[in-house]
């Protein structure tokens, strides 16, 4: 991971040395994602989420979407989904490192920082490393 | 409260009408459903309306008479027609008035809908990353399904092969010609696992419906159907619904089921009591899922209905008789009025080459969308 990334946004992951998304804690106790910002974020306890969860769906984006998409203008189809992190919520997400074939529902995803585009850096999720 | 009637149905087209504007063709489908209800617009006493994307509705009055009817813009996304029709009906349930028009009428731009982010309360990099796509929503939503219940591919296929079969014979939809399986399955894939033809494609149209009491229909001598319910609902807690950073681990709430529950209940019958239904199908997964959401089968059982054509024209629940949104194309302001116009149609015995046999009595129509709502319609003869 380049250190001259900069996140695609401030306040989606916290800057430590295994970063996590934040999250937002409703005096219910329900965990949201992201964490809201304004007047709705009143009440709204910030909460570091887990770095590891499960596949709960997926697909792959197969055309260049239009704006507000800001992606690299030379086009590479890229997956996405849904990874359910154990009593917190279910986040969408960029997948990595893994092909479309490779997904199964259920199974074990982690949480990676990678690179959207030449100077920014976006969240996703790969499939587990089996150390 | 009292009985409410649709006594004249108007449609313009569906599809692409070049250099006539949407609201033009709204016009055009009110003028069509006065002439049906053998009525001026001087009769017309209040109007509902609406667009997502072609402005206000109340300008018509421009073209169709300044007579000084009350004429309420509606502007609630995907709901917009069902929501003109249920504030119309309402205004007659009322007793305040004897003749409404609920007319609903879009122009979109070709492609993919590009929803901003600060419209749905949501942050710039969730629309920047791209995932902020109403296409990847229902291939998200239909894959976890597939894999949950049971469904194949060759399903999603199916849906779509009947949608085409039945626009051929609707002279308001779009795509008049079939497609087959294997073109359907083989076609580029937009979100895995749906292709091109699995999609509906934003379009435009227009459709006007005239409400009455029942002592209009009776002066009138009218070809009348009852409305015999109409329910809006949004979204419950723990629901996925399209644009949704995230989702309640809790989940599992439908404002689908909520609206046809709701409806269900007003009618006072069930699922079993509909003869034809009209549900929205934005692509071919969501026929299926809806086919449960509003409890005319259990998840899972979509596989067995399609494979023996049971939602076909000739089947034991016909479903999308005018091939729908995959065939019609989707005006977001007509199109949930499209799917009650159709089963007035059906209902009156007029589908021509797409008439469910044996004089159908009930007829029910929803339409779904963002940020989450739906719309139930039933109709009864």
């Amino acid at each position: 991971m380049s250190q001259t990334l900069s996140p695609i946004a401030a306040g989606l992951w916290t800057d430590e040395p295994s970063p996590r998304l934040i999250g937002g804690r409703l005096p219910s106790g329900k965990i949201i994602f992201p964490m809201p910002k304004g007047d709705s974020a009143r009440d709204v306890e910030v909460y570091p989420l887990s770095r590891s969860g499960t596949l709960w769906s997926w697909t792959r984006q197969d055309f260049r979407p239009k704006e507000p998409y800001t992606g690299p203008e030379a086009f590479e189809p890229y997956l996405l989904g849904f990874v359910e992190l154990p009593n917190e919520t279910i986040v969408e997400t960029r997948i990595t490192e893994a092909k479309l074939e490779d997904l199964k529902l259920g199974m074990t995803m982690e949480f990676v920082v990678v690179s959207f585009d030449e100077h920014r850096s976006t969240y996703a999720f790969r499939p587990e490393k089996k150390l | 409260m009292r009985d409410v009637y649709i006594i004249g149905a108007g449609i313009h087209a569906f599809g692409r009408t070049e250099g006539r504007s949407g609201r033009d063709q709204g016009v055009y489908s009110v003028r069509e459903a006065m002439a049906d209800a053998g009525l001026e617009w001087g009769d017309v006493e209040c109007a509902y309306g609406g667009s997502a994307a072609a402005g206000n509705a109340d300008i018509m009055v421009n073209e169709l008479g300044l007579t000084g009817l009350p004429f309420i813009n509606v502007s609630n996304g995907c709901a917009t027609g069902g929501s003109a029709l249920a504030s119309a009906r309402n205004a007659i349930a009322a007793g305040e008035f004897d003749i409404a028009l609920a007319v609903g009428f879009d122009k979109h731009p070709r492609g993919a809908f590009n929803a901003k982010p600060a419209d749905y309360g949501l942050p710039e990099w969730y629309g920047e990353t791209g995932m902020m796509l109403t296409t990847q929503f229902f291939a998200l939503k239909i894959q976890r399904y597939m894999h949950l219940h049971g469904i194949s591919r060759e399903t999603l296929g199916r849906v779509a092969e009947k949608a085409f079969r039945n626009g051929e014979r609707a002279e308001h939809a779009w795509r008049r010609s079939p497609v087959d399986l294997d073109t359907i399955m083989n076609a580029p894939m937009i979100n895995d696992p749906l292709t091109k033809y699995m999609f509906c494609s934003p379009a435009e149209g227009a459709v006007a419906l005239i409400l009455a009491s029942e002592k209009k229909v009776k002066e009138l001598g009218a070809d009348a159907v009852k409305i015999a319910s109409v329910a809006v609902r949004t979204r419950p807690p723990g629901s996925f619904e399209v644009f949704a950073p995230s989702v309640d681990i809790d989940n599992g709430g439908k404002p689908t089921v909520l609206a046809s529950n709701a409806a269900f209940n007003t009618a006072g019958i069930g699922p079993e009591d509909i003869d034809v239904a009209q549900l929205q199908d934005t692509e071919s997964g969501a026929e299926i899922m809806h086919m449960a959401e509003n409890g005319f089968c259990k998840d899972g059982e979509q596989e067995q209905w399609l494979a023996e054509g049971r939602t076909e024209i000739t089947g034991m629940l016909p479903v999308n008789t005018d091939g729908g949104c995959l065939a019609c194309g989707e005006p977001v302001g007509a199109s949930g009025l499209r799917q009650v116009y159709e089963n007035t149609v059906q209902l009156r015995g007029r589908g021509g080459a797409r008439q469910v046999p044996n004089s159908p009595k009930t007829a029910y129509s929803h339409v779904y969308g963002a940020p989450g709502l739906s719309g139930v319609a039933i109709l009864e003869r």
